[in-house]
């Protein structure tokens, strides 16, 4: 699939939701708990869900990123499965933190 | 990916916290994700092109950010102390539109054509009658916020936001609900500022509870700070000091308060010094940033302020007086009038570029093509980077072709015991271009000849002011902005 920046993408076997914020040109698999996510909007298709969280399952509030691609996602909604982009799995990635200024 | 979308975040993870008010009855971020789907109804039903807030901070201000956001449409919070002829024109620019508005601010902009208006003190009450509506397809290049910035010369212009830029700026600086529980703050800055709007935004995304003064006094400062037991406060310089005496005359040193950020403006070094010894349990932050940059792009961090404070050298020193260091998400460098980039302790204009940096207008971009932005703001970084910032580039006095920045001569002057406020501006000079005339408002009766011998002394002989003239107060916004170009005007019609 082609991943813009902004769209998002849920998982096909999970709860998991993500906003794409900075994306790879070309086409990618991007995939929860192993299958590929789907856009937001799409249906669900009728597919077996994942009983059991996998490690490194997607969190709510952390950013992951894959070095080779550059990609980089926000996870708006928690779910069981663990993400990756073309079988490599995501890492976690830290905000680069400040005091706050606001 | 919209600014909505971090309330919604918010609402999912953030249960259990409230998001604005007291602990007693405020709103959660689940209330306030209902009330702004219900509020962005309102607006779909309007058909309007934008919606106008002008009144002051509620829980209504981030109800209607927030409802514009799932609505599509861009937000713009207006600067109701204007003058009525200048706040209506600025509504006439934006229509039509949806206006949340104060009872007051009603009566003065009274009734336009394209503008259809809700009280504010009715928008919730409305909201709860209505039906939630869907985000609007969401694209990250939709404008979020319309922030008029004053201009210099003729009409404000009215900075674009997109809500891109300012999802980068929380997302990539603020951990999600880092917040602990307890913590809160005290937002006593203006909805129309751009500080008002990046409060709301990372208050939500962080978890932090947002207390709201709507209207500021020193006194209701640290009286609802002390009762709300605030964490966190953000406030421009002229607000500090106020409130510092209002503590030193209670003797209330507010225990809770964790942390203070301040920026919208210069912050004299003696103030910052009293605070650091008034509130030695807090943690000072400069942010330095602009309308169109998304807020801040430099900080001075709490250690920072620590470590300049007990430095040994006075190039360490002098850091107190500096904005920090440029945020690690964005590129930052000092250029002269050529574009050249210059090196470090040289005086230029700022240039920032990085993804919440906009630098567009309705009407125009000044953003360069390769993404660089030019700040009109004029400073320099020292050798270990820090940001110093000497004022607008506007405002720099051109005398015999030398660039003089007021800012570095007022400092001097500052110091002076008998001088309480200083502004120094250049006025038109047939000899020399611009002569340099500085206003001085007197604790005492300082004697010119000494001043001028200050500057002398300590910067140089080009420095030295060719006139001094003594005034009861100078001219500043409400967000302590000192108005050069009013005592400018002022000045020059009487000369």
């Amino acid at each position: 699939m082609k991943l813009t920046p902004g769209s998002r993408w849920k998982s096909a076997v999970c709860d998991a939701e993500v906003v794409a914020v900075r994306t790879p040109a070309g086409d990618v698999v991007l995939a929860c708990g192993g299958v590929p996510m789907i856009p937001v909007k799409d249906a669900r298709p009728d597919m077996p869900q994942l009983q059991s969280a996998q490690e490194n399952a997607a969190l709510l509030g952390k950013r992951y990123a894959d070095e080779a691609s550059g990609l980089e996602l926000l996870c708006n909604k928690s779910g069981k499965g663990a993400l990756t982009l073309d079988d490599r799995a995501l890492t976690l990635k830290e905000a680069k933190k400040l005091p706050s200024s606001d | 990916m919209n600014t909505h979308l971090l309330l919604e975040m918010a609402a999912q993870e953030g249960v259990g916290r409230i998001a604005v008010g007291s602990l007693r009855d405020g709103h959660s971020y689940a209330d306030l994700l209902s009330a702004s789907k219900s509020v962005a109804d309102w607006i779909e039903e309007l058909g309007v092109e934008n919606v106008i807030y002008a009144g002051l901070n509620a829980p209504e201000f981030p109800v209607a950010l927030f409802a514009s956001a799932i609505a599509g449409k861009p937000f713009a919070p207006l600067n109701y102390r204007l003058p009525d002829a200048d706040l209506r024109k600025l509504v006439e620019r934006v229509t039509p539109c949806a206006a949340i508005l104060d009872d007051d601010i009603a009566v003065r902009i009274g009734a336009l054509s394209g503008m259809k208006v809700i009280r504010k003190a009715d928008l919730l009450a409305k909201a709860e009658k209505r039906p939630a509506a869907e985000a609007v397809d969401e694209t990250a290049e939709n404008v979020a916020v319309l922030l008029f910035t004053s201009g210099t010369t003729g009409e404000p212009k009215a900075a674009m936001l997109r809500h891109r830029h300012l999802v980068s700026y929380v997302i990539s600086t603020l951990d999600f609900m880092g917040a602990e529980e307890e913590e809160a703050t005290l937002i006593s800055v203006p909805p129309y500022h751009i500080a008002g709007i990046s409060a709301v935004l990372t208050s939500v995304y962080s978890g932090r509870r947002m207390v709201q003064l709507g209207a500021f006094s020193p006194q209701d400062w640290v009286e609802l700070a002390a009762k709300e037991k605030v964490t966190h406060a953000m406030m421009v310089p002229t607000m500090l000091g106020r409130v510092l005496d209002i503590l030193e005359a209670r003797g209330e040193t507010l225990p809770h308060l964790r942390h203070l950020s301040y920026g919208g403006g210069r912050m004299p070094v003696s103030v910052i010094r009293r605070a650091l010894a008034l509130l030695p349990h807090v943690n000072f932050v400069n942010a330095y940033g602009l309308t169109e940059t998304s807020s801040t792009i430099s900080v001075l961090t709490p250690d920072d302020h620590r470590d300049a404070l007990a430095a040994g050298t006075p190039d360490a020193r002098a850091r107190l007086g500096s904005v920090g260091q440029p945020l690690p998400t964005l590129e930052l460098e000092i250029r002269d009038s050529e574009g050249n980039h210059v090196g470090a302790g040289e005086i230029g204009e700022v240039w920032v570029r990085g993804e919440q940096v906009s630098g567009e207008y309705v009407g125009g971009s000044a953003l360069r093509e390769d993404g660089w932005f030019p700040t009109k703001d004029h400073g320099y970084l020292d050798a270990a980077g820090y940001l110093f910032i000497e004022g607008r580039l506007d405002d720099v006095i051109v005398r015999g072709g030398e660039n003089i920045s007021p800012g570095e001569i007022e400092d001097v002057l500052r110091d002076h015991q008998a001088v309480a406020d200083v502004a120094v501006v250049g006025l038109p000079d047939e000899e020399w271009g611009e002569r340099i005339v500085a206003v001085i408002v007197p604790e005492g009766e300082p004697s010119k000849d000494e001043l001028k011998a200050l500057v002398r002394g300590r910067l140089r002989s080009t420095r030295v002011p060719e006139d001094i003239i003594f005034r009861a107060e100078l001219p500043y916004n409400e967000t302590g902005k000192l108005l050069r170009r009013i005592l400018k005007a002022e000045l020059s019609h009487v000369s």
